[in-house]
């Protein structure tokens, strides 16, 4: 009796640390395990230029990633980032001249005016998924799925079928131009990353958002505006959908409709495949970056390696869900953790 | 007492949660057709003891012998099996189904063709209830019943499962009077039948009514245990219950407390005909700086969602609220709290957050005063800090995990919460419930505390004991509304009981 009431102190710590810390270390692993496959198994994998690729490749799901992280936090969902981010890339487009053989009825202003109301229009369709959800009481499941939908009519009605190629040249350098050799596309990326993290780890707001995802009864009970916060990470993440789509237009070289088709998926693997709970209130940026790294190794690796590209879409598919039963388990761990104490 | 009577026969159980002694050495012997009662204060191991005998607890030290042979059940089922049924504290219905799914949950009549036999089913269900006394339709959804009649389900599931040793806890909490003495008269057949009930309670008038024999517990261990005779009383059994040195709490389980508000103070809040269909109507009320109002009612009587909407958490259908003279609009928690509401719900489930930090959870509701936009993590650990000195919070530090915490002191860090800028008023519901005598008479302390520091403090309880023991002006709700106001008066439980 009293020697296992002595041992069990020491080993129940290591096994805590253990569990709050699976969801973070087996992120780490999976890059880690990845980037040495591919190094072994293709010559030109491991080289700077490379690395320049993969960072480029995951720089416009790492804009969206931003904005869902928070939502995540808050064990909220937003299912309409990529069709947010379709809709302002072609609103851009569409208040911007564009050349005399694209057949589109649309309004060219000056660019700083079309940066303007795109922006304008991301930050509408967040606030009015924020209504849906926080006024209203729709799930967010729900909502963001309809907002996907509405989205994607509105990028129909704007390009009917038509291919836009002129963005405002700000955005045109942002998406596809260069600094000192590095492409500004990951400098604002990085840059999208530092803010999410400084604001979830440093502000009053960010902790807010925490608490909410952590245990959203009690932070109400706090006296916490849980609506607030949901509205706003809502409209925050239709903000970096909106950004991530205007960038992603003049990096794509053009505006048209279903062109942001993968990056829903992409961006919600990168926030779950990071260790960010589904659940709310765990996780955050660092996370997130891990998960866009596994994402960007993974799809640019599998080129490196001469795979048969359609068996690439089912691999990616066994990672993600492999990276959902991870997430699933952290949290049971912990969860089956606390309710013992 | 022949030997052959003893049912269940335990010795020197003993139980710990991580490192806390839930029960040491404990005996305990049940004998056939015999309604025994457990009585102890929270956390004095009753509990424990039954959820073992139920197979609920697996690991244990001790002996359990069953009709002679040594048992060890390692699940519910398995004592289900030897004909050991228990009802939980915790309601455990199912309110989407119906009144019959309810009572067959898990053993439903299925006819030849392997269908669900609804008519049977119905037809059982209504037949067990009326013995309780319920005359009801049992294809109505049990979520739209009061809960005294949820609770009166999932006894008859248990009482007429076909189990020969019935554990009940807490059976009478959430009942009337009139459905006590029904379900009482249930467990005297089921007794006279030669079954075995074991009755955990802490209404001792209940525990005196029905039971033939009596344990006391107390801090894990077993006090005494002897027949029900004419010598035992409320005060025979406190005594036992609590021990020395405890007089204070043991004059407020006998009753006669003598109620005196506070003269000339100002009124910080006033209600005025709040009113929320299916909840409260019509109910006004006032508390001053520097008391305590109690306010006490049977559960379900609507206290909970008073303060609920007192806090902003639930919208009143009509009302006004005032703060200090000036209108309040009830429209969200946040507004109160900025106000100066302070609240404390319940369970500390939905009032604390687990996986966090101590100090986190000390700053969450005060975040707005530390900081505009930069958190001060520096600042938040100090205050943490502060409360743990303060109220005696036993924690490795300020970065101690919330969850790793014993009950009683996150409750404390749940009151800490509100206490670094004081609130104008407080609002606390169920603030002792599930804590041993210690924890408790820290609260009482603290409360005391902060009411003399000028704060204006109102008590929802459905412990007579909480009431009696804090409050300075008793308001007793019954079904929604207010049915009786006691001040400046001397008061016992059985008034208190009478008006509710």
């Amino acid at each position: 009796m009293t020697s296992t009431s002595e041992a069990r102190p020491a080993r129940q710590s290591v096994g805590d640390w253990f569990r709050n810390q699976l969801s973070n270390i087996a992120p780490f692993l999976t890059l880690l395990f990845l980037v040495a496959f591919f190094s072994f198994a293709s010559s030109s994998f491991m080289s700077f230029g490379n690395l320049q690729n993969i960072l480029q490749q995951v720089s416009i799901t790492a804009i969206i990633a931003v904005g869902l992280t928070f939502v995540i936090l808050t064990a909220e969902i937003d299912l309409s980032v990529a069709s947010v981010a379709n809709a302002t890339g072609i609103v851009v487009a569409f208040f911007t001249l564009q050349d005399a053989s694209v057949n589109i009825a649309n309004i060219p202003l000056a660019g700083g005016f079309a940066i303007i109301l795109a922006i304008a229009t991301c930050v509408a369709l967040g606030g009015i998924t924020a209504i849906g959800v926080t006024r209203i009481g729709i799930p967010s499941f729900i909502m963001t799925l309809a907002m996907l939908q509405i989205c994607d009519g509105i990028s129909a009605m704007l390009v009917r079928g038509q291919i836009a190629y002129a963005v405002p040249s700000l955005v045109g350098e942002l998406g596809s131009g260069s600094i000192f050799g590095i492409p500004w596309l990951i400098i604002v990326a990085a840059l999208a990353l530092l803010i999410g993290h400084v604001v979830l780890t440093y502000t009053r707001f960010g902790r807010y958002v925490y608490m909410v995802g952590g245990n959203r009864e009690a932070a109400e009970y706090s006296g916490v505006n849980v609506k607030l916060i949901i509205a706003a990470v809502l409209m925050i993440s239709a903000f970096c959908s909106g950004l991530a789509g205007m960038l992603g237009v003049a990096y794509f070289g053009s505006a048209q409709q279903n062109e942001f088709g993968t990056y829903l998926l992409d961006a919600i693997a990168a926030v779950v495949v990071g260790g960010t709970s589904l659940f709310g209130g765990r996780g955050g940026i660092g996370n997130t970056i891990i998960g866009l790294f596994v994402l960007g190794v993974l799809n640019n690796g599998l080129d490196h390696i001469n795979i048969d590209s359609f068996l690439k879409i089912l691999i990616r598919g066994l990672i993600l869900l492999a990276a959902l039963i991870i997430n699933i388990y952290a949290e049971r761990l912990r969860v089956s953790r606390s309710a013992s104490h | 007492m022949d030997e052959a009577a003893i049912r269940l026969k335990m010795s020197h159980i003993s139980k710990s949660f991580g490192g806390v002694e839930a029960l040491r050495g404990v005996d305990f012997t049940l004998r056939r057709g015999e309604i025994h009662a457990l009585v102890g204060e929270n956390g004095a191991g009753k509990s424990t003891l039954m959820k073992i005998i139920a197979g609920v607890h697996a690991g244990f030290e001790g002996e359990m012998l069953l009709d002679g042979a040594p048992v060890h059940f390692h699940s519910a089922r398995d004592a289900l099996k030897h004909g050991i049924g228990m009802v939980h504290q915790e309601l455990s219905v199912v309110p989407q189904l119906t009144v019959a799914e309810n009572v067959y949950l898990g053993v439903q009549p299925i006819t030849r063709l392997g269908a669900v036999d609804w008519a049977a089913m119905n037809k059982g269900a209504r037949e067990q209830l009326q013995k309780l006394g319920l005359d009801l339709d049992p294809r109505m959804i049990l979520g739209d019943l009061p809960i005294g009649i949820q609770q009166l389900v999932e006894l008859s599931r248990v009482l007429f499962s076909g189990a020969s040793i019935i554990i009940l806890d807490e059976p009478t909490s959430a009942l009337s009077p009139p459905e006590i003495e029904r379900l009482f008269r249930s467990l005297r057949s089921l007794r006279d039948q030669g079954n075995s009930i074991i009755f955990i309670s802490h209404f001792l008038e209940d525990v005196l009514a029905i039971a033939d024999e009596i344990t006391i517990f107390r801090n894990g261990r077993k006090v005494v245990a002897a027949p029900v005779t004419p010598e035992i009383d409320k005060a025979w059994i406190i005594q036992r219950m609590i021990g020395k040195g405890h007089e204070e709490l043991e004059s407020s389980y006998l009753g006669d407390i003598t109620l005196a508000s506070p003269k000339g103070a100002r009124t910080v809040l006033e209600a005025e005909g709040l009113s929320k269909a299916g909840a409260f109507r019509d109910v006004s009320l006032t508390v001053k700086g520097g008391e305590i109002l109690g306010i006490y009612g049977f559960m379900g009587c609507g206290q909970i969602e008073l303060a609920r909407a007192l806090f902003g958490k639930l919208k009143c259908d009509a009302g006004l609220l005032k703060l200090d003279g000036a209108p309040h609009k009830l429209s969200n928690t946040a507004r109160a709290a900025k106000a100066g509401i302070a609240y404390v719900p319940e369970s500390r489930r939905s009032m604390l957050f687990h996986h966090e930090p101590i100090y986190k959870n000390t700053s969450i509701a005060i975040l707005e005063r530390l900081s505009r936009l930069w958190l001060k993590p520096d600042a938040e650990r100090k205050i943490a800090r502060q409360h743990i000195e303060s109220l005696s919070i036993k924690t490795p530090g300020t970065e101690a995990l919330l969850g790793n915490l014993s009950g009683g002191n996150q409750q404390k860090v749940g009151v800490a919460k509100w206490l670094t800028y004081l609130p104008k008023v407080l609002i606390l519901s169920e603030p002792t419930r599930g804590m041993d005598v210690g924890a408790k008479e820290d609260v009482v302390k603290i409360v005391r505390n902060l009411r003399d520091q000028g704060v204006g403090i109102i008590i929802f309880s459905t412990e007579p004991e909480t009431v009696l023991s804090l409050a300075d002006r008793i308001m007793v709700m019954r079904k929604g509304t207010v049915s009786q106001e006691f001040a400046d008066e001397t008061i016992s439980k059985d008034r208190l009981l009478a008006a509710a």
